[in-house]
C-alpha cells in the first residue's frame, strides 16, 4: 500500500466526469430517453454524480439507479459467497431507453458481460452504452467503453483503486503494485 | 455456512445477512422474468418423508428461480415405502450428484444425521425434522415481521412476539424462539400447560398459560395449528374450550396494538386457533408469508451453494 501512486486527484476526477457528462448528452442527442445505471459500489456513486451533473447543466432529472451483477457473475464458484448489493431500477424501467452503465474501472470486461445479461432479464433497452472512470486494459471479452474518464495503461500485476468521497475519505485514483 | 440445520445455530449477523439477501432476491419476484442464472448446473433434491405442499413447492420455486435443477423425492411411492433406510437413500442421492438436499423427516435430528454421517457431500437444509426445528419457516416469519415492523432493516430489537398454540409439537415455535431472540425480539409462548414442552425453562423466552393478558403488548402474534396427527393423548378437554381460551377471534384482534400483525405458518384450521374473519382481515399476513418464503429459501440456497463451498462464515 505504501507504494500507491495517485494517478488522478479530485480535480482530475471532476473534470473527467464533466467531460463524460457532455459526451453522454451529445451522443444521446439530449437527455430524454437516458437511464443511468451504476454498478455497486463505486459505479453507483459515479452514476449519481453524472445524473446530478446533467441536472446542473440541463435542469433535467435523469432516471438513475443501481444494478448489482453478483447473481450473474461467471466466477461465483471460484470464491467465497458474496453478499448482494442493492439493485434499484428506476420506476419507468429501461424498455426503449438508452441505458448508460456506469462503473469505476474497466478491466477484463466480465463485470460488463454480467451486467448485459442482467439487463436482458429486466427489459429491452433501445441501446446500452458504457461509461467508466478508468479503462486499465487487459480485456478478456470483446467489450469496449463508450465514455472513458482516463485510459490508464497498466500491468496485470498492478492494482487500480478508485476512491470516492461517498465511501472513502477522498476522491482519487491510485495505482499500486500487488504484493509490493 | 455449509448446512442449515437449526435456527439455534445461526448468529445475529448470519440471520441479518440471510434476511438482507432475501430482500434483494425478492426484487426478482416482481420482474416479468423471474429467473436468475446463479445456480445453473447445480442440483437440489427435495427429500420429503412427511407430507408438505407449501414448503416443498416453496423450495422448488426458490431453486428453479435460481436456475438449479430440482429433483423431488417423496417417501410415498418410492423405495422408502419398500423399507429403504435414510442412509441408502442418501447414498443414491450422492451418486446422482446432488449439491443440496432439502430434508423433511418425521424424526427429530434427521437433518443433522444426514449432514454429519459422512454419507453425502451435499449441503443439507432442514425443512422440518419431527418436533425439533424448521429454520426456514422461522426465517420467513422474521423476514415478514421485519418488513412490517422494522422496515429500515437490521434486526428485530425491541419487538415483542407471542407464539400461541401447540408449542409442544411445533418445530416452528422452537425455531422461532431461537431466531427471533437472536435477532433481539422478546418472545412469549402462550399455551395450555399440557402443550408446553418439558424443559421450556431453558429456552430464551417467557411462558404464559393465558392469552388475554399478553394481547395488548405484542407487536406480532403467531397462531399455531393444534397438531392432532402428532397427539396420542388428550391434551385439552374439547376443541371448543381450546378455541375459546386460545383462539384469536375478532374481539381479541381488536385488543392488539394498532400496528400489530397476525402470522400463521399454515395450514390453518379456521374456527379453531384462528377465526375466519381474523384470517381474512388486513392484519393477517399469511399470504405474504408464503411469498416471503420463496425469497428466504432463495437466499439460503444462494448463500449455501453459490460460493466455492469453503466456509466464509
Amino acid at each position: 500500500m505504501d507504494s500507491a501512486r495517485t494517478v488522478l486527484d479530485d480535480a482530475d476526477i471532476s473534470r473527467a466526469i464533466r467531460r463524460i457528462v457532455h459526451e453522454i448528452v451529445e451522443t444521446a442527442k439530449g437527455t430524454e430517453s437516458l437511464v443511468l445505471l451504476g454498478i455497486p459500489t463505486r459505479g453507483a456513486y459515479l452514476a449519481r454524480r453524472i445524473a446530478d451533473a446533467i441536472t446542473g447543466i440541463d435542469g433535467v432529472e435523469v432516471p438513475c439507479g443501481t444494478l448489482d451483477i453478483t447473481l450473474y457473475r461467471d466466477d461465483l464458484r471460484l470464491r467465497a459467497v458474496r453478499p448482494l448489493e442493492p439493485t434499484s431500477i428506476p420506476p419507468d424501467g429501461i424498455d426503449g431507453r438508452i441505458v448508460v452503465l456506469v462503473d469505476d474501472v474497466l478491466y477484463s470486461g466480465r463485470t460488463v458481460r454480467a451486467a448485459l445479461d442482467a439487463l436482458n432479464d429486466i427489459g429491452r433497452p433501445a441501446a446500452v452504452r458504457l461509461a467508466v472512470l478508468v479503462d486499465r486494459g487487459h480485456r478478456e471479452l470483446p467489450i469496449r467503453p463508450d465514455y472513458v474518464g482516463k485510459n490508464l495503461p497498466t500491468a496485470v500485476k498492478e492494482n487500480v483503486a478508485v476512491k470516492l468521497r461517498e465511501v472513502d475519505d477522498l476522491d482519487a485514483v491510485e495505482l499500486s503494485e500487488v504484493g509490493a | 455456512m455449509r448446512h442449515l440445520l437449526s435456527a439455534g445455530e445461526i448468529d445475529r449477523d448470519q440471520a441479518v445477512l440471510i434476511l438482507d439477501t432475501a430482500a434483494e432476491l425478492g426484487a426478482v419476484t416482481d420482474r416479468s422474468i423471474k429467473k436468475l442464472p446463479t445456480l445453473r448446473g447445480r442440483t437440489v433434491v427435495n427429500l420429503f418423508y412427511e407430507d408438505s405442499t407449501r414448503t416443498r413447492i416453496s423450495f422448488e420455486a426458490a431453486a428453479k428461480r435460481l436456475s438449479a435443477d430440482v429433483l423431488n423425492f417423496s417417501a410415498k411411492g418410492s423405495s422408502v415405502s419398500k423399507g429403504e433406510s435414510l442412509k441408502d437413500t442418501a447414498l443414491t442421492l450422492q451418486a446422482m450428484g446432488a449439491d443440496a438436499v432439502v430434508l423433511r423427516h418425521g424424526s427429530s435430528g434427521a437433518a443433522h444425521r444426514l449432514a454429519h454421517a459422512g454419507w453425502i457431500d451435499a449441503s443439507v437444509i432442514n425443512a422440518g425434522d419431527g418436533t425439533h426445528e424448521h429454520p426456514t419457516q422461522a426465517l420467513l416469519d422474521a423476514f415478514t415481521i421485519r418488513r412490517h415492523l422494522a422496515p429500515e432493516g437490521g434486526d428485530l430489537a425491541g419487538l415483542s412476539v407471542a407464539i400461541v398454540g401447540d408449542i409442544l409439537h411445533s418445530r416452528v415455535a422452537r425455531s422461532n424462539v431461537h431466531l427471533l431472540t437472536t435477532l433481539g425480539a422478546r418472545v412469549t409462548l402462550v399455551a395450555p400447560p399440557t402443550l408446553i414442552p418439558v424443559g421450556v425453562e431453558s429456552w430464551p423466552c417467557a411462558v404464559s398459560y393465558e392469552l388475554d393478558p399478553v394481547l395488548d403488548s405484542v407487536d406480532a402474534i403467531m397462531m399455531l395449528r393444534v397438531q392432532s396427527e402428532r397427539m396420542q393423548a388428550a391434551y385439552f378437554p374439547s376443541a371448543l374450550e381450546y378455541s375459546r381460551l386460545y383462539g384469536l377471534d375478532a374481539a381479541r384482534l381488536s385488543r392488539l396494538p394498532e400496528h400489530a400483525i397476525v402470522l400463521h405458518p399454515g395450514p390453518m384450521n379456521r374456527g379453531m386457533e384462528i377465526s375466519a374473519d381474523v384470517a381474512d382481515s388486513s392484519r393477517a399476513v399469511m399470504v405474504e408469508q408464503v411469498a416471503n418464503g420463496v425469497n428466504v429459501r432463495m437466499a439460503v440456497l444462494y448463500l449455501l451453494l453459490a460460493g466455492d463451498g469453503k466456509d466464509a462464515g
